[in-house]
């Protein structure tokens, strides 16, 4: 059984965190050490680290060990072109074990790793590089034509790497990097980075402006790895799957970061989403630790829980989600289906780690994102006066009281943008929620225009600036909508150029015109043609009024409407 | 190959491919669970058919399974043009 929540919160301070992780105040920190090096000293050295199958039936298992040699190689490698510490490198890629393991070795070299979204079109990825000044890039063959098309307009680029580019016709500034070719560097010398070296760069969207590059620390790992260790309940025997990919934070934090720090064999299924494939791949590797979404566990219900009988899925032990919230009848429909709940968990890229969670073994309230992790102080707030709401059930903003490990350090070249995710010595977190009589955490909704879908958030303002660049479109808003699977979807409300009429055709074109230039993700799913956008007197759009329609709310203030008193 | 799969695996190869992509596929090949067309893209796939050839398919029948390859995206159509 494992140690109960109230128990946890006795006395806990982050120093138990640094303890369990062997981390003394004042020595280095590099999470590439501690992922793979570590491990192995504490003789681990020949258990499998990672299991890995692709859609094509390829598997590979690698040991710690071999992640161990495998990262210096590259780091190694890395470095003998040029690449310095500090300097920004992209990963972008499919998920490769290449992608796992240069992760780590990016860190160890000391420089700053940004993973991104393989899906990513060429605008949304010339936006992240250009804000990171990123210096190389390791890629596969598959998606290195994405970077040629903004390679010029990207100065600070030195290096392009590709992973399958041997004896493959490359272009200007790329080189081939075969992961099992690259010779051995018995003799790397992994960076000693300090607690505050930066490590990960994600990008994050939010209501205005560009994406932003959340930037994480190597100290980050101390809270990644106990909380990885408790919320979900990883034990030297598991095997672990985590659904995320490492274009976003999940996939990085509780996808690389926190299993491996712990010694936990993981496995990755680089494939798209099929039912059946799924259930196959947790038989067949006995995975008994499984971190998914809401938005795959509701495909995972439409299929049924009569597939689910047709494979031994007994392995299963513990099951958690994140993304976004997960709905009351998922966790009733999975205690059916597998016979245990799923247990949300609450925390966003900022945060780096869980930050409010359903604890193993404590009480499921389905529908509940739980409670606050022990070291995280929490709490709901008034937005006008940044006072803390005491009364159950009473909406605010979710925030919490800085100074986690792995609390992001800023945004990149954006500090006004940081500051204002403060107010009254609170870090607001963007979503509305409250407090029930036995403190249990409910989900309410964004207090912003941020759309998420699929459990990604995607900002507004970068459709829109897209859709601009449609030679059809004269202006747009880009708004949530609901969404049975996903829980919400883009919306856009498009006001067309003279000259164009909407049509069926053009509503297509538009959607696949920023599904290319941005992401499927960000492709609107939906698509209304319209004369006008609501607009303040001073022009600005006010996307709440088309939100507030599309989720069948209140409209709230139009007072100051432009539209209504023309 | 009849014309519907050929226009299908056209369209597929011409949208969700790179322009100088080298990857072959084929009516079998496995387009979701192979990681060409994701969850999200399917939504404009299904537009597509239900333009090209006036059907409406319900998001019930648009599953994964249901779009992974262009033979059981032709027989969907099927379906829904017979219906």
């Amino acid at each position: 059984m494992p140690v109960s929540y109230e128990e946890r919160l006795q006395g806990f301070d982050w120093s138990m965190a640094e303890e369990a992780l062997g981390y003394k105040s004042g020595d280095p920190i590099n999470i590439g050490w501690y992922c793979s090096d570590r491990i192995c000293d504490m003789g681990l050295a020949q258990k499998p680290a990672l299991i890995w199958e692709n859609s094509k039936g390829a598997e590979r298992t690698y040991t710690f060990d071999e992640i161990r040699i495998l990262s210096d190689n590259i780091a190694a490698h890395l470095q003998s072109q040029g690449v310095q510490a500090g300097d920004r490198v992209c990963i972008f890629m499919d998920r490769h074990a290449e992608l796992y393991i240069s992760f780590l070795a990016v860190l160890k070299l000391g420089a700053v790793v940004q993973p991104l979204f393989s899906a990513f079109g060429e605008e949304s990825l010339y936006t992240r590089l250009e804000n990171a000044e990123t210096n190389a890039v390791l890629t596969e063959m598959k998606h290195v034509r994405k970077v040629r098309r903004i390679r010029e307009r990207l100065p600070n680029l030195k290096n392009i790497f590709v992973i399958d580019g041997a004896e493959k016709p490359l272009k200007e500034l790329e080189q081939p990097l075969t992961m099992n070719a690259l010779p051995a560097a018995p003799d790397f010398k992994c960076a000693e980075t300090g607690p505050e070296t930066p490590s990960v760069l994600h990008y994050t969207s939010g209501t205005t402006g560009q994406p932003k590059g959340a930037q994480h620390v190597h100290y980050s790992i101390v809270s990644q790895s106990i909380t990885a260790k408790w919320v979900l309940d990883l034990q030297d025997d598991d095997v672990y799957w985590c659904n995320a990919d490492p274009g976003w934070v999940t996939g990085t934090s509780y996808g690389i970061i926190g299993p491996w720090s712990n010694g936990i064999t993981q496995a990755v299924l680089d494939a798209g989403f099929n039912t059946d494939n799924w259930y196959r791949f947790i038989a067949k590797h006995k995975i008994s630790v499984w971190y998914s979404a809401p938005t795959a566990i509701r495909l995972l219900m439409r299929d049924g829980a009569d597939l689910v009988k047709q494979h031994d899925l007994s392995c299963l032990r513990h099951l958690c989600s994140v993304g976004e919230p997960l709905n009351a009848e998922a966790v009733i429909w999975s205690e059916e289906a597998y016979g245990m709940p799923f247990h949300d968990t609450f925390w966003q890229t900022e945060t780096g780690c869980m930050v409010v969670t359903n604890w193993p073994g404590m009480k499921v309230k389905p529908g509940s994102m739980g409670k606050p992790f022990p070291g995280i102080t929490a709490g709901i707030i008034d937005p006008e006066t940044g006072e803390e709401i005491t009364e159950p059930g009473k909406v605010g903003i979710i925030a919490l009281r800085p100074g986690w490990p792995s609390q992001i350090r800023g945004y990149r070249n954006n500090e006004a943008g940081w500051n204002k995710k403060f107010l009254n010595g609170w870090y607001l977190c963007g979503d509305q929620g409250s407090i029930d009589q036995d403190g249990y955490y409910w989900f309410s909704g964004r207090d912003d225009d941020v759309i998420n879908t699929g459990g990604h958030l995607v900002g507004p303002f970068e459709i829109e600036s897209a859709l601009l660049e449609h030679e059809a479109v004269a202006e747009s808003a880009a708004v949530a909508t609901p969404d049975k699977v996903n829980m919400e979807v883009v919306k856009a409300f498009v006001v067309l150029k003279s000259g164009f009429e909407p049509s069926d055709d053009l509503d297509l074109a538009i959607m696949n015109f920023i599904r290319k230039k941005l992401s499927p993700l960000a492709m609107p799913q939906h698509i209304e043609f319209i004369d006008q956008l609501p607009k303040t007197r001073s022009g600005k759009i006010v996307r709440r009024i088309l939100r507030a329609q599309e989720f069948g709310e209140d409209l709230g203030d139009v007072s100051t409407l432009m539209n209504d008193d023309d | 190959m009849d014309d519907q799969k050929k226009m299908i695996l056209e369209y597929v190869i011409a949208e969700y491919l790179e322009e100088d992509d080298d990857q072959e596929i084929d009516c079998d090949t496995e387009l979701i669970s192979g990681g060409i067309v994701d969850s999200f893209s399917m939504v404009s796939l299904k537009r597509f058919l239900e333009k090209k050839y006036s059907i409406q398919i319900p998001d019930a029948d648009a599953s994964p399974e249901a779009f992974d390859s262009v033979n059981k995206i032709s027989d969907l159509v099927d379906r829904f043009k017979n219906a």
